[in-house]
Parts: C-alpha cells; sequence; structure tokens
C-alpha cells in the first residue's frame, strides 16, 4: 500500500471521473425542478399578498411574517402587540418534540446498550427486531397508537382489570398522547445511532477504568458516555427534527387543544379558508429552525471527529 | 546502455505528484526481458505508486514509459498488456475460481468456452484444478494468492506486476511461495516485477532489485551487489544489519582509503569515487564478517572490551565497546567448525575485519 | 461471564430493552388481534372472525380501498425503480468520480428531501405545483416521490459502493474491461444488495408517505394513508384494523427480504 495512499494524494477513488457529470445529470435534474425550485417558490410565497380563495397575488409584502409576530387588532390599524398564538404553538411543538426525545433516550440508550453488548450472532436479530416498526406505515402505528389508548381502549380496559385503577384514564387528546406518539413514531431513530456508536466502542475502556477504581455507573458516565456522544446526540437530532414538524401524532392523538406546527401549516392549505403566505411563512420559520439545529449538529460532528 | 526496444519495460525521468507533494522524482529504471526485477523499499518510498503508474492506475506527471519500446503512460489500463498481481489479490468475490482466472481472456475477446479452457490449464499450473467451482472466499489465503497468480498469467502478459503479493501470507507458507514464484517466472520467461518491503525477500528472488527511498532510486543491482556494496547510508542500513561508523578519511592511495574513527583507530577500506581525503563519512561493516581474536591486524582491527554476548541460535551476537569509540555488533555463526571463539563480557579482544567487509558510504 | 465481573452489563438495561419492545409491537399486536374481532363494536371481544377482511373486499368502501391501495402500489413501485437507478448513478458519480467542484453540492442536494422537514416539503411541492399551473392527481403525486425517495435509495447504495474497494474494478481493467464494462461486470454485481436496501426502503417510504401525498394529491386522488386517514377521523372502524394489518403484513415481509438482502455480503 506503500505509495498509494501518499500524503495529500487523491484518496477519493476516480474510476468513473470521466461520466461522472453524465451519472449526476438525473439527480440534478429531478431534485433541482421538484425539491430545490419549491423550496425557492416557497420563500417567494411568504412575502407575497394573499387572496382570498386560497393563492396569492404577486404584490410582495411582510404581512405573513407580521401576522405571525404581531397583533394589529381587527382591521389591521391598532398599534402593533405582539401575538402570542403562533408563537404559543411553536413553542408548544419545541416543548413536545424536546419531552418525546427525553422519553426516547431514556428508552433507547439502555437498549441500544443492551444491543450493542449482545453476542455478535444475536446482534443482528435484535437491531432487526428494533428496526421492524420502522417499516411498518407510520400512518398505521398512530392509528394503533390512537386505538390503544383511547379511553374505552385495550390499555384502559387491562389497567381497570387488574385493578389498577377504578376510573378510565383520559390519555387521548392529551400532550401526554402526543408525546407518547412522537416518542413511538421515531424510537428507532435514537437507538440505531447510539447503538452504532456503542458497537464500535472499545471495552478495553470500561475494563481499565474498572482496574482503576472506578464503579460500573462511574464508568458510565465518565468513560462510555463522551465515547459514544456523537451517537447520542445524532438519535437525539433524529427525533427532534421530525417530531417538531410532525402532522400525524398530534392531528390524530391531541386533539383541538395540543395544536402543533405541523396542523398549523396544513390549515393554511385546506379549502378555502386558508392563507398561503401565511403558511408559507410558518414554514419557513420551522425551515430555518431545523437548519440552524442541523448546523450546530454538523459542526458538533466535526469537532468530535476531530479530537478523535 | 541498453536501447529501449532490448528493455521489457524503460522508465524515463518519470515523476509523480499529488498536488505539492512529490511522490517519485525523477525515475530512469531499465527492466531486461524475462527478468525478476524487484522493487524495494520502505513504505511510502514511491515502489507502488511506479507500479501502478506501469499498470495504468497512476497518470505519469513528467516523463514517459516504454513498453517494449512501445510508448504506454497515456494507454488506459485495459489496453496495456501487463498483468497484476494485486496486494490483498482482488479476486471477484462473486465469480468462481474459473471465472475468475477466465476473465482477462473473456475480456481480450475470447468465448467463454475458450476463455474456461485455459483458465482451467492456468489452475493447474497452480494446482488448484479442484477448486475450480468455488468462490474465492472459500479458499485460504495461500490459495486465493495462488488463483490471483493463475488470472494474472492467464492473458499471456508481457509483463507481470506483483504488488507485495506475499504480504498476507505467514512464514512458512510465505517462504514457499517465494520459491514456487521464481520456478513460475523461469517456466513462462515473463518479466516480473515484484514489489516488497522485505529485504529478505527480495534477495531471496531476484536478478536485480531497485532499492527506493522517499521518491527516489538509492542502488539499483544484483542481490549480491545491494548487499555487499551498499552505495549509501541507506542502502546499507536498510538491508540487513550493519555497523555503521563515523570516519574520516586521512589518505586515498592506489585505491585504498585510510580512515580513522573515535578513539584514533586507524582502519583501511577500499577507496569509493566520491568520497576524498578530509571527508567525514560512515563505514559500513557486516557483523559476520568480523571476528573475534587475542590478536589484532594493523588496519583491520579495533582494540575494544566485550561487553555483552547474546544467544540467538544460528548465530552469538556479541556487542563490544571500542576503547574510546562507538559500540560494535560481531556475529559468530554458532558451529564448531572453523573459528568460533567466544569471550566472556569484560574480557579484552580484538574485532579483526575480514578482507574487504569494509565499505565506505557516499552520504 | 457474571453480570458482577463484567464490565460491559448494567442491571436495569435489559429491562428497559424489553420495555421499549413492548412498547413498540404492544399497539401493532393490539390491533392486529381486534382486526380478527367478531364484534361491531371496538371494545368488545366477541370471537375470531374474519368478517371485516370480507369487509374491505367486498364491503361498501371496498372499490374506494381497492383504487387506493392499487394508487399506492403502482406509485411505490415506479417511484422506487427511478429513485433507486437516479440514485445509483448519483452514488456512482459521488463515491467513483473523484474529487471535483459539485461533489460537496450533489451530495446536499441529493440528502435535502430528508433535511427538510416533511411538512415543509409538502408545502413547497404544493405551491410549486400551483404557481406552474400543474394539475394535482396522480402525476403530481408521483414525480413528488420520486424526488423524495432518491436520498432513501442513495443512502444504503453509497453505504455499500464505499463499502467495495476499487481495486476490484481496477483488477477487471488490469484484465482487459473496458470501464463500462467493469462496472457492468464487476461493481453492479457487488452493489446489488445495497441497490435491494435502497429500493426496498424508497418503496416503504413511498407507501407511507402521508403529508405530502396529502397536500399534493388533489380531489379525488387517494393512496391508502389518504383514504385511511380519511376513513379514521371520521371514527375508528374494525375495517380499518384488518386494512392496517394487511399493510403490516406486506411491512414485515418488505422488511425481511431487506434484512436477507443486507445479510447477503457478497463480498467476502
Amino acid at each position: 500500500m506503500a505509495g498509494g495512499a501518499a500524503p495529500g494524494g487523491s484518496t477519493a477513488s476516480d474510476t468513473y471521473a470521466r461520466a461522472r457529470h453524465w451519472l449526476l445529470m438525473p439527480s440534478w435534474a429531478v431534485l433541482g425542478v421538484f425539491v430545490l425550485a419549491p423550496v425557492c417558490v416557497m420563500v417567494i410565497y411568504s412575502f407575497l399578498t394573499k387572496e382570498f380563495r386560497g393563492g396569492v397575488i404577486w404584490d410582495p409584502t411582510l404581512a405573513a411574517y407580521d401576522q405571525f409576530f404581531f397583533d394589529r387588532g381587527l382591521f389591521g390599524d391598532s398599534d402593533p402587540k405582539l401575538q402570542w398564538t403562533y408563537i404559543t404553538i411553536f413553542w408548544r411543538s419545541i416543548w413536545q418534540a424536546g419531552l418525546a426525545t427525553i422519553l426516547s433516550l431514556l428508552i433507547g440508550f439502555p437498549t441500544a446498550y443492551y444491543i450493542a453488548t449482545r453476542p455478535a450472532k444475536t446482534r443482528a436479530l435484535w437491531v432487526f427486531l428494533i428496526t421492524i416498526p420502522y417499516w411498518v406505515n407510520l400512518l398505521i402505528r398512530t392509528v394503533s397508537m390512537k386505538f390503544l389508548l383511547r379511553d374505552e381502549g385495550p390499555l384502559n380496559d387491562f389497567l381497570l382489570n387488574i385493578g389498577l385503577i377504578t376510573e378510565p384514564l383520559q390519555i387521548i387528546n392529551t400532550n401526554l398522547a402526543v408525546q407518547l406518539g412522537l416518542f413511538y413514531s421515531y424510537l428507532p431513530f435514537m437507538v440505531l445511532p447510539i447503538y452504532a456508536a456503542v458497537e464500535r466502542y472499545n471495552f478495553s475502556m470500561s475494563e481499565a477504568a474498572a482496574d482503576l477504581y472506578a464503579t460500573k455507573w462511574t464508568t458510565l458516565r465518565r468513560i462510555v458516555l463522551p465515547a459514544v456522544r456523537p451517537g447520542v446526540i445524532a438519535g437525539c437530532i433524529l427525533v427532534f427534527v421530525p417530531s417538531l414538524g410532525a402532522f400525524l401524532a398530534p392531528d390524530l392523538l391531541g386533539g383541538a387543544k395540543n395544536f402543533m406546527i405541523g396542523s398549523l401549516i396544513e390549515e393554511q392549505f385546506k379549502g378555502n379558508a386558508g392563507n398561503w403566505p401565511f403558511g408559507a411563512a410558518a414554514s419557513m420559520i420551522l425551515l430555518s429552525m431545523v437548519l440552524i439545529l442541523l448546523m450546530i449538529f454538523a459542526h458538533q460532528q466535526r469537532r468530535a471527529e476531530a479530537s478523535a | 546502455m541498453n536501447s529501449s526496444a532490448e528493455l521489457a519495460v524503460d522508465v524515463r525521468n518519470a515523476v509523480k505528484r499529488y498536488g505539492d507533494f512529490t511522490a517519485l522524482q525523477q525515475i530512469s529504471l531499465g527492466i531486461r526481458d524475462n527478468e525478476f526485477f524487484t522493487l524495494l523499499g520502505p513504505s511510502g518510498c514511491g515502489k507502488t505508486t511506479l507500479l501502478r503508474m506501469i499498470a495504468g492506475f497512476e497518470d505519469v506527471t513528467e516523463g514517459g514509459i516504454f513498453l517494449f519500446g512501445d510508448e504506454i503512460e497515456n494507454l488506459p489500463p485495459h489496453k496495456r498488456p501487463v498483468n497484476t498481481v494485486f496486494q490483498n489479490y482482488a479476486l471477484f468475490p462473486h465469480m468462481s475460481v474459473l471465472e475468475n482466472v477466465g476473465f482477462g481472456l473473456e475480456m481480450k475477446g475470447s468465448s467463454r468456452k475458450e476463455a474456461a479452457k485455459r483458465a482451467g490449464e492456468m489452475l493447474e499450473l497452480v494446482q488448484l484444478s479442484q477448486f475450480a467451482g468455488r468462490k474465492p472466499a472459500q479458499l485460504s489465503g495461500g490459495q486465493q494468492q495462488r488463483v490471483a497468480l493463475a488470472r494474472a498469467l492467464a492473458p499471456s502478459p508481457k509483463v507481470l506486476l506483483l504488488d507485495e503479493p506475499l504480504s498476507a501470507l505467514d512464514l512458512k507458507l510465505r517462504k514457499a511461495m517465494q520459491i514456487e514464484l521464481k520456478h513460475i517466472q523461469r517456466e513462462t520467461g515473463i518479466t516480473f516485477i515484484f514489489v516488497t518491503h522485505d529485504q529478505e525477500e527480495a534477495l531471496t528472488m531476484s536478478d536485480r532489485i531497485a532499492v527506493m527511498s522517499a521518491g527516489e532510486l538509492q542502488q539499483l543491482g544484483d542481490a549480491r551487489a545491494i548487499y555487499e556494496k551498499p552505495r549509501n547510508m541507506f542502502v546499507a542500513d536498510f538491508i540487513g544489519d550493519t555497523n555503521l561508523l563515523e570516519v574520516s578519511v586521512d589518505k586515498v592511495t592506489n585505491g585504498r582509503a585510510e580512515c580513522r574513527i573515535s578513539g584514533n583507530h586507524a582502519l583501511s577500506c577500499d577507496a569509493v569515487d566520491g568520497v576524498d581525503v578530509g571527508a567525514r563519512v560512515h563505514l559500513s561493516i557486516r557483523p559476520e564478517r568480523l571476528l573475534l581474536s587475542d590478536q589484532g591486524i594493523e588496519g583491520s582491527s579495533l582494540k575494544g572490551t566485550v561487553a555483552e554476548n547474546i544467544y540467538i541460535g544460528t548465530d552469538i551476537t556479541t556487542i563490544m565497546d571500542v576503547d574510546g569509540g562507538p559500540k560494535i555488533t560481531v556475529r559468530t555463526s554458532n558451529t564448531e567448525r572453523g573459528n568460533k571463539r567466544i569471550f566472556e563480557p569484560g574480557s579484552r579482544a580484538y574485532v579483526n575485519m575480514e578482507t574487504g567487509a569494509a565499505r565506505l558510504l557516499v552520504d | 461471564m457474571s453480570a458482577k465481573t463484567d464490565v460491559r452489563t448494567y442491571t436495569g438495561f435489559r429491562f428497559m430493552t424489553i420495555l421499549c419492545l413492548v412498547v413498540l409491537y404492544a399497539p401493532l399486536i393490539v390491533v392486529t388481534v381486534y382486526s380478527f374481532n367478531a364484534s361491531r363494536s371496538l371494545t368488545v371481544w366477541e370471537g375470531l372472525s374474519l368478517r371485516w377482511y370480507a369487509e374491505v373486499f367486498v364491503g361498501p368502501e371496498s372499490a374506494k380501498f381497492k383504487q387506493a391501495a392499487l394508487n399506492s402500489f403502482s406509485i411505490a413501485l415506479i417511484a422506487a425503480t427511478l429513485a433507486t437507478a437516479i440514485a445509483t448513478a448519483a452514488a456512482t458519480a459521488i463515491v467513483r468520480g473523484g474529487k471535483f467542484r459539485l461533489r460537496t453540492p450533489s451530495l446536499g442536494l441529493i440528502t435535502l428531501p430528508i433535511m427538510v422537514p416533511e411538512i415543509v416539503l409538502a408545502v413547497a411541492t404544493l405551491i410549486f405545483f400551483n404557481s406552474v399551473g400543474f394539475t394535482r392527481g396522480y402525476m403530481t403525486i408521483l414525480v413528488a416521490h420520486i424526488a423524495f425517495c432518491i436520498p432513501f435509495a442513495y443512502l444504503p447504495i453509497q453505504a455499500r459502493m464505499q463499502g467495495i474497494e476499487d481495486t476490484y474494478e481496477h483488477a477487471a481493467m488490469d484484465l482487459y474491461a473496458t470501464r463500462a464494462q467493469a462496472f457492468r461486470r464487476i461493481l453492479l454485481p457487488l452493489m446489488m444488495p445495497g441497490i435491494i436496501s435502497g429500493f426496498l426502503l424508497a418503496f416503504i417510504v413511498s407507501l407511507d408517505d402521508f403529508i405530502i401525498t396529502n397536500f399534493v394529491k388533489g380531489a379525488g386522488v387517494e393512496t391508502l394513508p389518504t383514504a385511511i386517514f380519511g376513513s379514521v377521523k371520521q371514527g375508528l372502524k374494525p375495517n380499518i384494523m384488518a386494512i392496517s394489518t394487511m399493510l403490516l403484513g406486506f411491512s414485515i415481509v418488505m422488511v425481511t427480504l431487506s434484512y436477507f438482502a443486507s445479510k447477503r455480503n457478497n463480498t467476502q
């Protein structure tokens, strides 16, 4: 391998370098036209004036963003006051997604760790078990959750029968139901990256720590956790980001009181009642939040790689 | 100088740069037809880069490469009549052994049937006929190595390139394969260019060896010349064990140089071009060409105290503290024949050089 | 090794793992069991029956669900096939195309659909189709699905290709194969497990999609998720349990296929 991996040399394989532009052309075309261009058009729409029958007038304005943050009264001529309705919805979304992420981490970390320390032969089977639900239709999983958690559903039946409760628990249409739904939707995303990190972890470091008088839990906190941190952060991002913009879990499990960003946006495009520029603006705000989060994450991962 | 047409491979002033990094600086080499030629050097010396340039996997930044007189450095690999045995064999995992060996012939235009027939013959040559239907993963390392060899030889290349093909094998198998490779090279008459970092392997197999370091050719010659007449410090140090003594040259007369080492000991040896009076250079003396004795010889002896004896089976290594000078290693063959004489640590003795054992080095 | 001396095991972690599996599977198992319930009520168990399955196929809503299933599966098949082909070409350029200026932007563009929240992508796609004057319907769903399936097909293919050393192709070219022959005879067969995984993932993701489809489908065209959602909005009914159970079974078949595809590591 001597000269092959020369310092400063090109390590990237270039067997098909001459055809690369032709090979990339289809993906550029499809994604450029049907993903990148739409996002750009959406940005433009967020600065346009709404048409009352759902649509826009080509008249540039900041009205959509203004409506998001400020209340100018019924006729739009009062002094602007901070408008809490939408900020509250966003804040609730962050809160719900955050709780779902913490819940996933609390259950996902021990699970990932446990699986990664199984004998190599059974490990693949465990991972398989964890991934199956991810392959099941998200809508079906959410509907199943709704069915299970209903006031007269199997969970309440079971708890009543064993005498743990005397009245059915009201879970559906609460914040808890939304958190459970989000947690249930994205749990495999928490387990898999942590599993990958723990699997790469060199367990002689744990042995070394034990040899140097660290207790097991100290070893976990001081040695294992720092080593698998990139996996933990990746898992949290993978649960938090889709939870933030989720639609199905809040819509089916949360009911009207537990409105999240996803439902707010969806409403703007339903029928004739909607406000497209406002929906585009709300989407832009959500997108910006997610992109900032992903940038922080990418920066963190790079730092972790550099120090490794 | 040979004319280009007689040479199997003629590398002329070849340079390879990756951005600012120069992997090969101005290498010129002529490799003769039917020769077992070895590129030897530590990892990162550029030997694999040079091999890959001949095979066509690396562009030549400057200079040219000729194959039996034809300029080839701009041909893609599939148009060069050379084949490679890769370091990790690169056997196609999804094809059977027979399909692997027949692949090159098929690509050259043979029908599947012809390719399979010739592949069968090649497998016979490497004694693996009974494994023809297996997948490479079902073979041992040594068997995979032989399949790789058969695959590269099947299309009858003009030159066979071998990129450290034995490095993944254990010592015993490696030794057996060294001899087998040498035999196959003689039988087929194909020019072999062999890359290795193992100097013993190079000495065992090669007609000629090119020692490389830091992208430069250090010395080109047969095994004996490389071992006994190293040109510089790098070659002397890289090939085998040696004592490197710092000397100053006092006098050069009639092809002999009178040298002095620290402790004011005088040694005389053959003069070398490029080393003149007053030069401070190094002298290389192989430990097995030194002899411990009660009596010194004028101009070929160093007096000192025995520091330590180390038993290593075939030999006994003695470390000597030369009076006022460096430590010197002496190797004595562990037999009752000849002149074995072991001195206890602390005893006084002379270290005598065999005639011609000392070699002056151009630094 | 006993738990006392093994530094790797932690008490309680096994319990958490079992809890995790219970949480993941309980809703699915409950729905499967209740889909075989003879009762019209969702709560009371009245014994085993296949009546709700029969209802799906011959009941009053059967035509709607059959059409939705046909739409879902045909869109998933076409979208996954095209996305896999596009992703394979792109992965070849990015993994085997050397260093070039457009490499990082291309990778960014390919992964964009999984970076952008689904609801945002749905809004953007709707606005775009509206502004260029496309009539919403089967074609708009299909096009949107092709686009967002690309990264899901791409990631397993890229991972697979990175695991294949380029010495195999070099060896093929050294043995007189052209680049195209090396691609077809060596790289493509070695990449097959990744391509199959990518295709299956894209297929499932397309079949799974609700949000984007809901935005771009237009009136009258339904896929299974949108039809189920519409039905659930009017109240949980046992025939939904039956459809869910069938889709669940289908997903398990798919994931099993993908599992065996990924296990067939043909470079060893």
